[in-house]
């Protein structure tokens, strides 16, 4: 079995929001020193830095609001690569493979993980450590990528997803966008505030149902 | 494999066609009747943790498992075909109530003409102007037949809406161009939204006769015929590709399996795969299936109704090799004939303040049907029949929402500056839909792959599919109507004009996958009869939009849920008193 990796981050970076995310997660939170440490299902902690840098290009923290960073994007894409999305347990993958027109969509044979392990090749061990100026310039290099597609596709689910799919820490990427999360019912307010800004205060489906979600990475593959 | 006892119905699927039929069966006949899901069973309480964009919008977890079954396919008879490996144009359901678990609750009644397409546009302008391509066809059956069995499916679901035109008399706020209804809509129409409501007055200023979207998702509390009762919606948004937390959403699950239930001569086996409908000189005799573990079964019974997907249809009859497949370079042969799939197109509107596209439901939204079927088409210019343009009031979840925005407005698809534009125009930017006819045509078919294979290693349905010329041509006319609702919308609409793209299998367009085993009144042109009765074995029934030979402009739920109940009558009243060929 591969040695426990674990993602730190400094709490700070979370908008101190990391704990509700995380709460049902059987580990104990070290922020004593001002980091917390998350266990990661997929990553090892290099690949995690330097998956997190290129989701920070994508999904930038920066004057116009929170970014990939504080949402904890990578937390996200880490189970997702983990569970059966990573693996292809719900594409349809019998051969023979064949490159076909664009029209057919992704036909390879490689699965979101592979796709990743390739990628962070591409993007360089020590990506994390550029400047942002050679990471825009890295990334435009791989923009037609498949891997790209997956990356972009990923970062922003990781925005806005539910936080029990480990992203969107805190509901920032909702806060964000002044999404009020999966509510019952907008009966009362669906044929009112007509051109005026309505932003009920966001809640998670945990929140709302008292319980906590199955999310489908959860699932055995 | 074991046999088992005979049974005198066997149903294939159990969503929709499936407990439909069994309902009728068990309420009105002492037969025993058996349906075969190879999905799992679905209740209420599985909705409400659903409420989960991720998994059930974006992976859609409610779907059929793409792993063990896909279709392939290509763009020409003279193309390799390659596998769908993820969905998709459209999304097949599985488990009890199928897509009707999933399904957005759109109720529309088909124009009298689509019934009678071939002979009503040879009328209009003669045969010789038509493409020499084109293959639609007259079904069978007519509106007026069908019109009582219309109001049956809208009374069991409870459809919200209002009457354009009643018994003949057009009525304002109504869809006045809709084909004459005999009731008025059993609930009245949902809510507005604010786009929708901004529709609704921008396409009366313009001229047209806009009106609220019929829809299964309930606007008040409703008891059907049956007794069933169900609650009104909440607007959640969590309603396409999600099933109803609240039951206000028709679904097969909250209207048919309560009666169902009651039953014992009905029984309902989840997890039962049919593999072949088995005959023998002429009849079929039962199906052949297999149970989650692997195990082989083989269910006798007196009358076999092939109630599944589009797709399944279609591919049961191909592998228990019933009726002869249609080959498009001779022109013989029925099975797989006439495939089409709705032609939709959304066209991107921006405004400059908040629209609260979070709330919404389904169905909820605003539409007009002025140039529905050929209503006030010119018809000189190539345009044959179009459709309907819509604001449709869904409710925007925030992933897929994100990220719409004016061309130009940003340098890349990511990065800074696009953010920043995506959070400007967040909340701002929605879209009007087309929903047109999509006619048949002589080189659009469904046949067996001859590579690729299921799960079991039977082959999977390749579609030979692609657009042609004419649906180019109403997504243009689409566009030019968007240009002028969207300025009285208050709204900028975007500069792109539709594509001219081939079929991709990528961006879904909508789950109306119809045709391949139509019905008509010619053994030379159909696989069924107008009862849905095979041609070559009377005890063998094939119902669902797998017997349309062309698709109209509005969703098919409610058409399929009309012919379903004018095929049951016809088996009931005339069929099992009778045995034998209807037609």
């Amino acid at each position: 079995m591969k040695r426990r990796e674990f993602l730190t981050i400094p709490a700070s970076a979370l908008g101190g929001t990391l704990l509700y995310t995380l709460a049902r997660e059987p580990f104990r939170l070290q922020a004593q020193d001002g980091n917390v440490k998350v266990p990661l299902r997929f990553f090892t902690a290099a690949e995690a830095r330097v998956i997190a840098a290129a989701c920070e290009r994508i999904f930038p923290s920066d004057a116009s609001g929170p970014g990939a960073k504080e949402a904890g994007v990578v937390i996200y894409i880490d189970r997702q690569l983990a569970g059966p999305y990573g693996a292809d347990k719900y594409r349809y993958t019998k051969g023979p493979w064949v490159e076909s027109v664009p029209e057919h969509g992704y036909q390879g044979k490689a699965n979101p993980r592979d796709t990743y392990r390739d990628g962070i090749a591409k993007l360089g061990a020590n990506f994390d450590e550029l400047s942002v100026a050679d990471q825009i310039a890295r990334l435009q290099s791989l923009e037609k990528t498949h891997f790209f597609a997956l990356l972009r596709a990923h970062t922003i689910e990781g925005m806005f997803s539910d936080p029990m799919h480990g992203g969107n820490a805190g509901m920032i990427g909702w806060q964000l966008i002044g999404y009020p999360g999966p509510r019952m019912s907008y009966k009362d307010d669906v044929d009112k505030h007509f051109g005026e800004v309505f932003r009920p205060k966001p809640a998670s489906l945990e929140q709302i149902m008292r319980r906590p979600g199955k999310p489908w990475e959860d699932e055995k593959v | 494999m074991t046999n088992l006892k005979p049974v005198d119905v066997v149903i294939v699927g159990g969503g929709w066609t499936g407990l439909a039929m069994a309902k009728e069966l068990v309420t009105r006949t002492s037969l025993n009747v058996v349906a075969l899901e190879r999905g799992q069973p679905r209740s209420l309480a599985d909705y409400a943790m659903d409420m989960d964009e991720l998994d059930y919008n974006i992976r859609l977890r409610m779907m059929q498992n793409i792993a063990e079954e896909t279709v392939t396919h290509r763009h020409s008879a003279t193309d390799a075909a390659v596998p769908v490996r993820q969905y998709g144009s459209f999304h097949p359901g599985t488990g009890v109530g199928g897509a009707g678990e999933h399904w957005t609750g759109m109720c529309f009644r088909y124009l009298p003409s689509v019934f009678t397409l071939r002979t009503h546009l040879t009328e209009k302008h003669g045969a010789a102007r038509l493409p020499a391509d084109l293959a639609v066809r007259d079904w069978g059956v007519t509106y007026d037949q069908l019109e009582p069995h219309y109001w049956y499916a809208e009374q069991m679901m409870g459809v919200s809406g209002k009457a354009g035109n009643l018994r003949g008399k057009q009525i304002d706020g109504g869809n006045i161009f809709e084909s004459p209804r005999m009731n008025e809509y059993p609930t009245p129409p949902l809510k507005h939204s604010y786009a929708s409501h901004l529709f609704e007055e921008a396409a009366r200023k313009v001229g047209y006769h806009p009106y609220p979207t019929p829809a299964a998702n309930l606007s008040q509390n409703y008891t059907n015929p049956d007794g069933v009762s169900r609650a009104a919606c909440a607007y959640c948004s969590y309603c396409s590709r999600f099933g109803c937390m609240i039951g206000a959403k028709a679904q097969p699950t909250n209207t048919l399996l309560p009666v169902l239930r009651k039953h014992k001569s009905f029984e309902l086996r989840t997890g039962s795969w049919v593999r072949r409908i088995v005959h023998e000189n002429g009849r079929a005799t039962g199906v052949q299936f297999t149970d989650a573990e692997g195990n082989e079964f083989f269910q006798p019974a007196e009358t076999v109704l092939l109630c599944s997907f589009t797709l399944n249809n279609n591919r049961l009859l191909f592998l228990s090799k019933i009726g002869m497949p249609y080959d498009p370079a001779s022109g013989k042969g029925t099975l797989g004939r006439f495939l089409t799939h709705q032609v939709e197109g959304g066209i991107r509107i921006y405004f400059d303040k908040p629209l609260n596209l979070f709330m919404g439901a389904g169905s909820l939204g605003s539409r007009f049907s002025d140039f529905d079927g050929d209503n006030n088409l010119p018809g000189n210019d190539g345009l044959l029949r179009y459709g309907m343009l819509s604001m449709n009031g869904n409710g925007n979840l925030p992933i897929g929402a994100f990220g719409n925005i004016p061309p130009g407005e940003a340098k890349s698809n990511w990065g800074a500056d696009w953010k920043a534009a995506s959070l400007r125009w967040n909340d701002r930017a929605t879209q009007l839909n087309l929903y047109g006819e999509h006619m048949s045509y002589r080189q659009n078919y469904i046949d067996l792959d001859p590579t690729y294979t299921d799960k079991f290693g039977d082959p999977l349905l390749r579609f030979t599919l692609d657009w042609t010329e004419h649906e180019h041509k109403q997504r243009d006319f689409a566009y030019d109507l968007a240009a002028k609702i969207a300025p009285a919308m208050g709204a900028k609409i975007d500069t792109r004009r539709p594509s001219r793209a081939k079929y991709n299998v990528i961006n879904y367009q909508s789950t109306h996958i119809q045709g391949g085993a139509v019905m008509g009144a010619s053994p030379e042109l159909s696989v069924v009869n107008p009862y849905l009765q095979h041609w070559d074995m009377p005890n063998l029934w094939v119902v669902g939009a797998s017997s349309f030979p062309q698709t109209a402009a509005g969703n098919p739920t409610l058409t399929v849920m009309a012919v379903t109940y004018w095929s049951a009558d016809a088996l009931i009243n005339k069929y099992l008193k009778h045995p034998g060929r209807l037609a």
